[in-house]
């Protein structure tokens, strides 16, 4: 971190094209705030003397709007930090993981069968191809887990067909 | 003198044999995961915490302090050895402890850290110790009014006044604050942004928000840039000791980054970046070899790394004796003294000193025993590094939705742990700090309270806030924290166009 590098980035008028990503927060964060004012409206003010339980959500709003506009500002100004590109595929994979997870859960498969899904697609987000080995080193470490927690340490996970053998 | 009665107390407390058994299970897993690449001390405790409120309230409270402290030993290693900073204080380590890494001098690198973080660690919490009482007769008699004012303060300056930018500072502060509401109003029962969802009644978890945003999000951002370049380990080559001049050539930068790092984290300001960096450059300008800066120099190992702890330490003041957090790590301390019921302050001091100050006592534990666990061990701890990275990640995601699984195995509450991954991927990605977010959804209802207390007590009347001294000049100092950013911006670009 010298001087040179610390403060801002350096302007480079010919790379000011205006980032999309910088609109779309700030379109973000106005609805955001649309969102609180609609829901501080159905609130019913008490006749308290001071502030009632609408008051909050209405200063962050006006907040949150403010930041709207400051971050469309900054964007129109160029003032957005490059960004490196991105592969999505390894991210949809890890989020596919804890959607199966969840469904899972929501389905009883109980934590071992749900936790060993998500490492699958993890691992394989981070490049692993050997599914299998993967699966089975997922079902070893999630089952010593389950025995760790669930048993030693009286924690409550739940518990699906797999769970009820051990 | 009083100092002295209470802390030999807590040091009777600390000694108890599970007490200290707690602290060396914190310095070691602190260790071992803050080593871990992409894991740091906030994310450490905010993985633990849903596993430990069956423990007792002293124990697991030491344990975290364990943590926190372990966790950035650990970070030092990984960024010596694999030069990836895990959070922005190691950048300053990185840069030169990874170049005398490369050069073969990974083991007085290693070391300068670790005992200068000792030395820094210990002067801090002396320092913790005597400056703890004097704030809490204080703090004793501030008013809500006050403790809002506070509160503004500590917003402004984790946010706004040391980050890159402010305006991404605040936005995620209020992305912070936003999530806070969502709940049951304390005081009129009524649910707010709750959307007809039962489970959102009881508020937003902050172990949920901290390990979505931290794990889940690190993990998304690390596997959507996989391809651009692989983390190389470099091994400790040659003789873990320093030699005389390596000692001589250290213990200056520890004190000097001691004196940076404890002020600087003790005042409500965050960050432990700003005593780093000034650290860095002090010892760039005093050196006598300023010809090795940035092909590593000791000294910049030594003294940021010094700075590093000494503000870890020094962000604990405020949090025990204000329950004021300005990082994501004391943060996610509050979360865990808010699970068993007990809010740091000076009523804690005066109703459990026991807990406190065997707390602060433990921190003394808790820094020789990393001294001694950390040095031999050091070899272990690398190993660590070698866990292939899919396999790390994937074991890091399944301990993350544990938690959470364990705490309210809902699917509402896991959906919610995947929003707020997808959401630290993004703030990653468009350069939004995260601490503001957690520290803006633990303070922000605390703030709402403290702020409705004083103007019900002032019959709704908003001068209240200015009557009180104490109160007005907090929010001054809030609102001059605020405008600074951006007057100084314009200032550092009017000189940079006349260049």
């Amino acid at each position: 971190m010298t001087d040179s590098e610390s403060s801002d980035l350096p302007q480079r008028p010919a790379s000011r094209r205006i980032d999309a990503a910088g609109l779309v927060i700030a379109a973000a964060l106005a609805v955001l705030a649309a969102v609180l004012v609609w829901d501080a409206n159905r609130l019913s003010s008490t006749s308290m003397y001071g502030m009632g339980p609408e008051a909050m959500p209405v200063v962050v709003a006006v907040g949150l709007g403010i930041l709207a506009i400051a971050n469309l500002i900054d964007t129109l100004r160029g003032n957005l930090p490059p960004r490196e590109s991105a592969d999505p595929k390894p991210v949809l994979l890890i989020l596919g993981g804890l959607a199966l997870l969840i469904a899972v859960i929501g389905l009883g498969g109980g934590f071992i069968l749900a936790t060993s899904a998500l490492f699958v697609t993890t691992s394989a987000a981070f490049g692993r191809r050997a599914l299998l080995t993967d699966f089975i080193i997922a079902l070893v470490m999630t089952t010593l887990i389950y025995l760790a927690f669930d048993r030693l340490l009286t924690l409550s996970l739940p518990a699906g067909p797999l769970e009820r053998l051990l | 003198m009083e100092t002295f009665a209470a802390l030999a107390h807590g040091m009777a407390v600390a000694v108890q044999p599970m007490n200290l058994l707690y602290a060396l299970i914190g310095v070691f897993l602190g260790t071992a995961v803050g080593v871990l690449p992409g894991i740091g001390p906030a994310l450490t405790v905010a993985l633990l915490l849903p596993v430990t409120y069956k423990l007792d309230p002293g124990g697991s409270l030491i344990m975290f302090a364990g943590i926190y402290y372990g966790g950035m030993y650990g970070g030092s290693t990984t960024a010596i050895l694999i030069n990836t900073p895990g959070e922005s204080a190691s950048m300053a380590t990185a840069l030169e402890g990874n170049k005398m890494a490369k050069a073969g001098r990974g083991g007085p690198a290693l070391a300068t850290s670790a005992i200068g973080s000792f030395v820094a660690g210990t002067i801090a919490t002396i320092g913790l110790a005597f400056l703890a009482p004097w704030l809490v007769d204080f703090a004793v008699r501030f008013g809500p009014e006050d403790y809002f004012a506070l509160m503004c303060v500590a917003f402004v300056t984790v946010s706004a006044t040391f980050g890159d930018s402010p305006i991404r500072g605040l936005t995620s502060l209020f992305i912070g604050l936003t999530l806070g509401l969502i709940g049951i109003d304390k005081l009129t029962g009524q649910a707010r942004l709750a959307f007809g969802t039962p489970e959102l009644l009881d508020g937003v978890e902050v172990t949920t928000l901290a390990v979505g945003l931290f794990a889940v999000g690190e993990a998304l951002y690390v596997a959507s840039r996989r391809h651009h370049a692989e983390e190389k380990i470099e091994p400790v080559r040659g003789s873990l000791w320093m030699t005389k001049q390596d000692w001589m050539r250290s213990w200056k930068p520890w004190l000097r980054g001691t004196m940076f790092g404890f002020p600087i984290g003790a005042l409500p300001a965050g960050g432990a970046e700003i005593p780093t960096f000034l650290s860095y450059s002090t010892e760039k300008r005093l050196s006598k070899h300023p010809e090795e800066f940035g092909k590593g120099a000791i000294e910049g190992v030594a003294g940021p790394e010094a700075a590093n702890n000494a503000s870890a330490a020094g962000t604990l003041v405020p949090l025990l004796t204000l329950g004021l957090p300005t990082s994501a790590t004391a943060a996610m301390m509050l979360a865990g003294f808010q699970q068993y019921g007990l809010n740091p302050g000076p009523l804690l001091f005066a109703e459990r000193p026991d807990l406190v100050w065997g707390l602060i006592a433990s921190l003394f534990i808790a820094n020789v025993m990393l001294l001694v666990l950390n040095l031999p061990l050091v070899g272990l701890w690398v190993k660590l590094l070698a866990i292939p990275q899919p396999w790390l990640y994937a074991g890091i995601l399944v301990f993350a939705t544990m938690g959470t699984i364990a705490a309210k195995p809902s699917v509402v509450e896991l959906s919610m742990l995947a929003a707020f991954g997808v959401l630290g991927f993004l703030m990653r990605r468009f350069d939004l700090p995260i601490a503001p977010v957690v520290v803006g959804l633990i303070l922000g209802p605390i703030a709402e309270s403290q702020l409705r207390r004083a103007l019900a007590i002032s019959l709704g009347d908003p001068i209240v806030l200015l009557q009180s001294p104490m109160s007005a000049t907090l929010l001054g100092i809030a609102l001059i924290a605020l405008v600074a950013p951006f007057v100084l911006k314009g200032l550092g670009r009017f000189r940079a166009s006349e260049d």
